[in-house]
């Protein structure tokens, strides 16, 4: 078998921790290889070990069995292995040629070849379907046609080797479609494509292999026509994962938040939700499932008092908490998990122990008299991140350097921690891997048995389906549907959110 | 290497950069360097009188660094130092000629009365940042001007008749002390030291013990997050430039109620609230820092004034100097790399 890259036994060490221990890595030509693991489990430290961005301690790399010294991306380049990054490096005023030849100019004559440069990339977009025009600027092009770009930027530089980082993270539904079509081109073409992930669904969709590594250390290779994601998410965790979560029936008790009629504009102006009625009990998750931009965001901002409402009521255990301040909703039992983590959640430049009193530095036992008290602050912080498995060198580390799923984990248990009566979880688990969804799954339902009212709101319907105990289905600003996630389907779930009427779903 | 050493390090490296630049510059324009800086140091402490002068000199800066750091560490660039330091130091004047109080009453009266004054004058840019989203760069600059104009007005039509320099103020609203004028060989060091080393503890304290500082730095880092957490944004945008304001008026009364004893109209700045920016980064925003960068600026200026007369070397050449060492902090991602390369290496 020909292998056009292969990494064997790569060993890196950062001070302090072993970010890569003996992992192998083969690629087929002609083949999509897919690189599981959880977040921060060194799939990124590898791949810029590939791409010449880091020096392995140990560990031999291999292109098209002639071992190399990968010391720099020029170096990768040349190699003809190209990364397509998960934030793209685009210029966004500069047209789509502009951006592919960046560092790469052709002249003539002291000035840009611009003529050349466009017909070779309308070239290269058409042979592999991509279907990008040249002239246009970034800034007027959708997400994934720019993602199409950096693809063409890569092929463009002579890249016989695709690296995919988590490309799927920011598409919709039907970019991601088409980009696996486009993976597929790309492979009949004689291309070879890693692609690094943790969504197991699209492992099994596009990949031929699959190689795992956890904890920095490599599991082992499998092929996807052997395996299924059941075996593929434990290979990842470590351990026995559910999809399904597992959940008694719900006990619902006394109305917690009720919305009356409500009325909110958004930031143009624009009425974004015309007239809401939502009803959340004590011992219940409500799952609000829309297509995005149908009134989700403002409807939580609304509650949370982040944003200002035109008319209607909602009510708190039976008190009026339209327009509060936030610190006001807060105080009277609200505790949210933000869509945003990193806009909302966090301040990612403090510490993570003085994160988790974001809420509360201001009540005792944290501050008395206008004088914080660290050593109660840190010591609730300690108590948080061990309960929540937060995975941090200490507390006193800047949020921003821990991973995603830890970030959410902190957020999580500061919010549970302040014990409301209402807990809104706005989209808890995006970005994260299969253990950490799991993790939050199961606090949620935990909230719920213990007698508080949850509001889930999340573009995944699995995830819908699988933690509600009623699905508020929101469309154009309205609840238009209240239905049993034991007795609807995606189907109907999917029709309704586009518009339909229940009847008309039902049919 | 930690980062906390590299925070020290930075600083001293640009330091000795721009010496040595300055050293390079003054060997090719054909002065004697060695003579040169035996002379500036002799003018800042080569003799009792010269370092009272130098303390005299630090006073201010301190205060006007704390001024452009605390505003700084909320997120707001206070350019604005400048004006509310001469609105500051005309309220002083204004309290100290306006009538005769006991000391005890008089003097705190005046002091607070400057920082009150600058403290208003920062108010203004930071009501509109936070209402209007106007940019504070924009209208403190602005404000300097109108306070350059407004104080010589005041002067010239109010406290003087026609005049270009208000009277002396009365003694018991002066910080002079003839006690540590007699400790210096009389140079003009007074109280305001005192006054602006509690302050550096203040800063310190609201920072990093109290609520309110914690807020403050909050909405400096992430104005979505601390609204979400229920903190009000704009009061503490507003607030945050009216502590940095009421700094930068306690900066004025050190020269109208120690110094001077007087204010008279100006065709231009101090200097002193814009040398607090280049104060307030060299000691990257901390109180500790701001003191040490402020001895230093405060050492160069007055060091600087010996220059001419016993090296032979125009004082505009220490302007050069401070000017490179303010452009070395400001290019310390450059020394950062390149103390990240040494570091690299001696690792291996």
């Amino acid at each position: 078998m020909e292998y056009v890259i292969e990494m064997l036994g790569i060993r890196k060490e950062f001070p302090g921790i072993v970010a890569n221990d003996n992992i192998t890595l083969q690629l087929e030509k002609g083949e999509i290889h897919a690189l599981l693991g959880e977040n921060g489990a060194g799939k990124s430290t590898l791949m810029n070990v590939l791409f010449g961005l880091y020096q392995p301690e140990k560990g031999e790399i291999r292109v098209k069995g002639k071992s190399v010294k990968i010391t720099n991306p020029n170096i990768a380049n040349d190699l003809g292995i190209g990364m397509v990054h998960q934030h793209f490096m685009l210029v966004d005023p500069f047209t789509v040629t502009e951006n592919i030849i960046l560092g790469n100019e052709v002249t003539k004559g002291g000035k840009i070849d611009l003529k050349t440069a466009e017909k070779k990339v309308a070239e290269i977009s058409e042979k592999y379907g991509l279907a990008v025009d040249p002239k246009a600027k970034i800034q007027d092009i959708s997400v994934g046609m720019q993602q199409r770009v950096e693809i063409l930027k890569t092929l463009y530089r002579g890249a016989e080797i695709l690296i995919f980082d988590e490309p799927t993270a920011v598409l919709t539904p039907q970019e991601i479609h088409e980009l696996i079509q486009i993976m597929k081109t790309l492979i009949k073409e004689g291309k070879s494509i890693i692609l690094i992930t943790h969504k197991l669904k699209e492992i099994m969709e596009v990949c031929d292999r699959v190689t795992v590594i956890r904890k920095g250390v490599g599991i082992g290779t499998v092929n996807v026509s052997e395996t299924n994601p059941n075996e593929l998410a434990s290979l990842m965790v470590g351990r026995e994962v559910t999809f399904k979560t597992e959940k008694i029936g719900a006990n619902p008790k006394q109305d917690v938040l009720e919305i009356n009629d409500l009325k909110v504009k958004d930031s143009r102006g624009l009425p974004a939700i015309n007239g809401l009625n939502l009803t959340v009990k004590a011992g219940e998750i409500v799952g609000i499932a829309g297509v995005d931009g149908n009134g989700q965001t403002e409807l939580i901002e609304a509650i949370t008092g982040l944003r200002k409402t035109e008319s209607g009521s909602i009510q708190l255990n039976g008190k009026e908490i339209r327009n509060f301040s936030p610190r006001k909703v807060t105080e009277s039992g609200v505790s949210h998990i933000p869509q945003d983590r990193h806009k909302h959640g966090l301040v990612l430049d403090f510490p993570i122990g003085e994160n988790m009193v974001l809420q509360t530095y201001y009540q005792k036992p944290f501050s008395k008299g206008g004088i914080l008290n660290y050593k109660e602050i840190y010591k609730k912080a300690k108590g948080l991140i061990a309960e929540y498995d937060v995975r941090t060198p200490s507390e006193f580390t800047p949020a921003r350097a821990l991973s995603g799923g830890n970030q959410q984990k902190a957020i999580i248990g500061r919010e549970v921690d302040r014990n409301p009566d209402l807990l809104i979880a706005a989209q808890p688990t995006r970005g994260l891997d299969v253990g950490a969804i799991e993790f939050i799954h199961k606090r949620l339902i935990e909230q719920r048995d213990n007698g508080k009212a949850v509001l889930l709101l999340s573009f995944e319907l699995d995830e819908i389906m699988n933690v509600s105990d009623r699905i508020a289905v929101i469309y154009e600003g309205q609840i238009v549907a209240i239905v049993d996630p034991k007795e609807t389907t995606e189907q109907e779930l999917g029709l309704l959110m586009a518009g339909s009427t229940r009847k008309e779903a039902g049919e | 290497m930690s980062s906390r050493m590299k925070n020290i390090i930075v600083p001293v490296l640009a330091v000795l950069l721009g010496i040595i630049v300055g050293t390079i510059i003054m060997l090719v324009t054909g002065y004697d360097a060695g003579a040169a800086f035996i002379a500036l140091w002799d003018g800042a402490f080569g003799d009792i009188y010269y370092t009272g002068e130098t303390i005299r000199q630090i006073t201010p800066y301190i205060l006007a660094g704390l001024a452009v750091g605390f505003a700084f560490k909320t997120g707001l660039f206070n350019i604005g130092v400048e004006g509310q330091l001469l609105v500051g130091w005309l309220a002083a004047v204004w309290v100290g000629v306006a009538f005769e109080l006991p000391k005890v009453i008089h003097l705190p009266l005046a002091v607070l009365a400057a920082a009150v004054a600058g403290a208003l004058w920062a108010f203004i840019p930071g009501l509109l940042k936070a209402k209007f989203r106007v940019h504070e760069v924009i209208v403190t600059i602005m404000m300097n001007y109108v306070a350059l104009h407004v104080v010589n007005h005041v002067i010239r039509t109010v406290l003087s008749n026609k005049s270009d320099r208000t009277a002396d103020i009365y003694a018991s609203a002066s910080l002079r002390s003839p006690f540590l004028e007699g400790l210096t060989d009389y140079s003009r060091l007074h109280w305001g030291i005192i006054v602006a080393l509690i302050c550096v503890i203040i800063m310190w304290f609201i920072l990093e013990k109290t609520s309110r500082g914690y807020e403050l730095k909050a909405v400096g880092f992430n104005q979505h997050a601390s609204e979400y957490a229920g903190m009000n944004v704009k009061s503490n945008i507003i607030l945050s430039m009216v502590i940095s304001g009421a700094f930068a008026g306690l900066a004025g009364a050190m020269e109208g109620l120690g110094t001077f004893g007087y204010q008279s109209i100006s065709g231009g700045f101090t200097g002193v609230g814009f040398d607090g920016i280049a104060v307030a980064l060299l000691g990257g925003n901390t109180p500790i820092g701001i003191v040490l960068a402020a001895i230093l600026f405060g050492s160069l200026k007055v060091g600087a004034l010996n220059m001419p007369l016993e090296a032979g070397v125009p004082n505009e050449l220490v302007d050069i100097i401070i000017a490179l060492i303010v452009f070395f902090v400001a290019a310390s991602y450059m020394i950062r790399i390149f103390i990240d390369r040494i570091g690299k290496k001696g690792a291996k």
